[in-house]
């Protein structure tokens, strides 16, 4: 039986559909959620998309994790479902207490969209076992809210625990690799158990050859949770 | 204060009347009591002054765009031409496509922000209200100097406008233009252009027909924004000596029109709408009256009902208000409550304020009394229609006299000034990396981007299984347009014509944005009319119609209009996108050929404005069988697979476009200069019907006996190779040190 990966629709979200085209092309069967609705329609992970869910208005994130969606998925999530959050899905995962921390403004105030190189940190997570540790992978970054921010305790429990899955990296002499300003160069982390990964950068916009920014660097995340959805 | 009714309004024919404030002129004002036999209510004068307004009537420009049509060549591309929201193309496998520019350039010089971002969102509604799902926008801009304290202020906020709004639309942005002129100092200007895609059956029109069928107004709630934007700011020329005009700008919000984005298309998806018009320029006056004349009865409207954000506001307000985000349907009254629901789950506002009826007249009330009872067309259609008077100004022949010859301005006479003039145009604002403005736009939503900044065009995957994409370029060189309007409006569409062709397209059709000074100002109108004369004979010969667009007039301040600027975006179709040509040199070892013929024309070109300052002489000549032929040739060697990079010879030349193709692709270049050409010449001149491509070796012999058979002159100049651009005998300059001069200016001088 095909696995199903939910990816939910909050007014607002931008690549929603993006991210169904990923998880199709990873071979898993996508499934469209409404934020209104509690049911999860079975699915076996969630990813919550980029977007601009309720305009960013109030704080990214801050009015989405208290729709009707989010109360099933933070209840299984806890209980181990997997979840990716991407960029304001990300956002959503910080404000749902799900994951550590909370995203500034760029440092630079600007909105920024570029091809961004990362490393992966950690690749034992539901989304990340297809990449090796240290494995340096490319994928488009953009967001006007990136800058990852934490108290010092909470950002030496990511490092010492290993749950800082993504960092920025420069791709060239010329380039600063951090985009925004994150502390450490943090681009992603994880919740202690490895089944909530949230980022910033977009790998669902880097599964295709052809679009984005021409590669395919972003369809080890969901190759990866299907991989474990098969297993378990 | 009492409210005027048409019964009052006979009662008092009298009464003084505001008709000068609200913009009209005595004989339009005179013209309004003779249509409805008696003076009209405040509500009525609200309407005929904003419909009757330049921005909204085209009054001025009306007899020349008729051309357009009347010279359109025969395709049958064409589903929908001009007079709807927008036109419609169709470009196979049962798809459409609709596409058009427009300006917003009085309110993002008011208020950047606002003025960019409500741009955004109007020419967005205008596409949804065809029918489509918009899928990508573009913005070409221009702006004063790069070093002038005020763009300082206006190049960020507009910049940041666009990108707030389209990013959070979720539209990607890929691509457009950032031009730097003094001309364009107190008179910015912000066009924006989206494009939408549909099936053949989805094609949804602007009219109200059936009696009995309903109005709904949906999307945002009207508020006191934006009242009288255009006939207050887009139909006069700025002047210090009136009070600021900001309220008259509207305000976005970007999250209600994403939902309106997504309510829309579900409404159409179930069929509930017989009629959809968007309201932008003069708002309820503008839907209502355009829905009603176009089709087959009256319409009754129930003011009241509509939403407001100030309870306060008057009926003429609220018929001239332009807040934004808001939409009106035409529903039939089964499907009404099916209607509602969908705007209830998209969290959007909607009401029914009135229904079509089988009379003829628009008829208004305001808590049940009569405040509006006017024929719908003489509002939408039966605007005045201007003969503008022109006249060659007397400065054009002097201007052209003085042409760019090597005794006028001197040139670079040996290697070292060649490349000290290749990095100045290449470091120029103007020739320059625009990354640090790009880098602000999201070209990657919605997962079809093909092709974006900096390519030659920008374009979208439609369809995932069969791979037909479409490809969108914008165009316009003022400085060209200012030697000589008639050629300058005919290279700006063969400019974006050949980008379409390089990225692999067939260019289908042309949306165009005329931007120009004030019609009152007779070599103004001359502009304007050899303007629109010679893009209307072009794309007679090219083949490729004007499917709609829009005029924006008084770009000036006191007497100094801009130049004349006309905007072409051309439109194109390409089977299968992976086929496409990207403009970077990547493969070592490729030849390079130069298509087309070079002659000594620098006249307009960059390197007189950045190395001389000067502008005079003629713009190069156009020849658009050549163009036809470039296009042919290019467009079967990206199907075929013979050449891997293509690009477009334009503003700064070869040397311009050899530099972004070398950084582009990350590969240097060795060049030669032909026996035949000066090496400056062979370097800057711009002339037109131009291309440099790359060809694996494999496919030398096929793509040389092509242009032979075809007639296309294709010399070979080079060879991709190395991590330096190399004129040989001349100079080599590194890619380093390309990289050096060509990015980090925009940043360095706005950021």
């Amino acid at each position: 039986m095909t696995s199903r990966v939910g990816v939910v629709t909050f007014p607002g979200s931008l690549d929603d559909r993006d991210a169904q085209r990923a998880i199709r092309l990873a071979g898993a069967e996508p499934v469209a959620l409404w934020h209104r609705d509690k049911d999860l329609h079975q699915v076996d992970a969630v990813v919550l998309p980029g977007g601009f869910s309720y305009g960013d208005y109030l704080r990214a994130g801050a009015i989405s994790r208290f729709s009707p969606v989010m109360a099933t998925i933070i209840e299984q999530a806890k209980l181990g479902m997997p979840v990716l959050g991407i960029c304001n899905g990300f956002q959503v995962l910080t404000e749902s207490h799900l994951l550590p921390g909370a995203m500034l403004r760029n440092n630079h105030l600007h909105f920024i969209c570029r091809d961004q190189k990362l490393r992966v940190e950690n690749a034992t997570t539901a989304w990340t076992t297809d990449y090796q540790a240290g494995q340096e992978i490319s994928v488009p970054l953009k967001n006007m809210d990136g800058r990852y921010t934490a108290d010092a305790r909470t950002i030496d429990e990511l490092e010492s625990e290993g749950r800082v899955v993504f960092r920025y990296l420069a791709s060239g002499p010329n380039e600063v690799g951090n985009p925004n300003g994150s502390i450490n160069d943090i681009a992603g982390i994880t919740n202690a158990a490895g089944n909530v990964v949230g980022l910033m950068p977009h790998p669902e916009h880097a599964v295709e050859p052809l679009v984005g920014t021409g590669g395919t660097d972003g369809l080890g995340f969901f190759t990866s949770v299907l991989k474990q959805l098969v297993s378990s | 204060m009492t409210l005027d009714t048409v019964k009052n309004a006979e009662q008092t024919p009298d009464a003084a009347q505001p008709w000068a404030e609200l913009g009209l002129k005595e004989d339009e004002y005179t013209r309004v009591r003779e249509i409805l036999g008696r003076r009209p209510t405040g509500a009525e004068l609200a309407m005929y002054s904003v419909m009757w307004s330049e921005h909204c009537s085209y009054k001025s420009s009306k007899v020349h765009l008729k051309q357009f049509g009347e010279k359109a060549p025969q395709s049958d591309a064409m589903l929908v031409g001009i007079g709807e929201n927008a036109g419609v193309v169709d470009v196979g496998q049962g798809y459409a496509v609709t596409f058009k520019v427009e300006s917003h350039n009085h309110p993002s010089y008011i208020e950047p922000y606002q003025g960019a971002a409500t741009g955004i969102g109007g020419i967005v509604r205008d596409i949804l209200a065809m029918g489509a799902r918009p899928v990508a926008v573009m913005d070409p801009l221009r702006f004063g100097a790069s070093d002038h304290p005020d763009t300082r202020r206006v190049l960020p906020g507009i910049v940041a406008g666009i990108g707030g709004y389209g990013n959070c639309l979720g539209l990607p942005n890929i691509g457009g233009e950032v031009v730097f002129d003094p001309c364009y100092q107190g008179n910015p200007l912000v066009n924006a252009l989206c494009v939408g895609v549909m099936k053949h059956e989805d094609i949804h029109l602007a009219k109200a027909s059936g009696a009995g069928n309903k109005v709904i107004l949906y999307g945002a709630r009207t508020g006191g924004d934006g009242i009288g934007g255009v006939s207050v700011l887009a139909s006069e020329t700025f002047d210090d000596s009136k009070p600021t005009k900001r309220p008259a700008v509207q305000v976005g919000d970007p999250f209600q029109e994403k939902l309106l984005i997504e309510c829309t298309l579900e409404v159409f998806r179930e069929q509930l709408v017989l009629g959809i018009q968007d309201l932008g320029g003069a708002g309820l006056s503008c839907a209502t009256s355009e829905l009603a004349s176009a089709g087959s009865g009256g319409m009754r409207i129930e003011l009241d009902t509509v939403p407001l954000r100030d309870a306060t506001l008057s009926p003429e307000e609220i018929l001239m208000s332009e807040s934004q985000e808001r939409m009106c349907a035409i529903v039939e009254p089964d499907k009404v409550e099916r209607f509602l629901e969908i705007c209830e789950k998209w969290d959007v506002i909607a009401t029914v304020i009135g229904e079509v009826t089988d009379g003829e007249r628009l008829e208004i009330f305001w808590h049940g009394e009569l405040v509006v009872d006017v024929p719908p067309r003489t509002v939408a259609h039966d605007g005045p229609v201007y003969q503008r008077p022109y006249a060659r100004p007397s400065w054009q022949d002097a201007l052209q006299a003085d042409a760019p010859t090597a005794s006028r301005l001197v040139r670079p006479a040996n290697g070292e000034e060649l490349k000290a003039a290749l990095l100045a145009v290449a470091g120029s604002p103007n020739q320059a990396s625009k990354a640090w403005i790009t880098d602000q736009y999201d070209r990657f939503v919605i997962g079809n981007t093909v092709l974006a900044t900096p390519e030659d065009s920008g374009m979208i995957r439609i369809d995932e299984e069969t791979n037909l994409g479409v490809s969108v370029a914008t165009d316009g060189n003022g400085r060209f347009a200012k030697l000589d309007p008639y050629t300058g409006a005919q290279l700006a569409l063969a400019e974006a014509y050949r980008n379409v062709a390089a990225g692999g397209a067939k260019p289908l059709a042309v949306s165009d944005c005329l931007n120009f000074g004030s019609p009152e100002d007779p070599d103004v109108m001359w502009q304007f009319a050899e303007a629109t004369r010679g893009l209307a004979d072009a794309c007679q010969i090219l083949g490729t119609p004007v499917t709609g667009g829009n005029v924006s007039l008084y770009n000036q301040t006191g007497e100094v209009a801009i130049h004349p600027t006309p905007v072409v975006a051309v439109l194109g179709v390409i089977d299968d996108v992976t086929r496409r040509t990207p403009i970077g040199f990547a493969e070592e070892g490729q030849h390079l050929f130069l298509l087309g013929d070079t002659a000594d024309e620098l006249g307009g070109s960059a390197w007189t404005q950045v190395v001389h300052n000067h502008l005079g002489g003629l713009p190069p000549k156009v020849d658009l069988e050549r163009e036809r032929l470039l296009a042919e040739i290019l467009i079967a060697a990206s199907r075929d697979g013979m050449i891997d990079a293509a690009h477009d010879l334009s503003d700064g030349g070869l040397a311009q476009a050899l530099v972004e193709s070398c950084l582009r692709g990350g590969q240097g270049a060795r060049v030669i200069v032909p026996a035949e050409l000066d090496p400056f010449v062979f370097l800057f001149s711009e002339s037109a019907g131009r291309a440099v491509v790359a060809v694996p070796r494999s496919e030398e012999l096929r793509f040389t006996d092509m242009c032979g058979a075809r007639g296309l002159p294709a010399t070979r100049i080079g060879v991709v190779d190395g991590d330096a651009l190399e004129v040989q005998g001349q100079f080599s300059v590194s890619l380093a040190e390309l990289t050096e001069a060509h990015t980090g200016v925009i940043e360095a001088l706005l950021g």
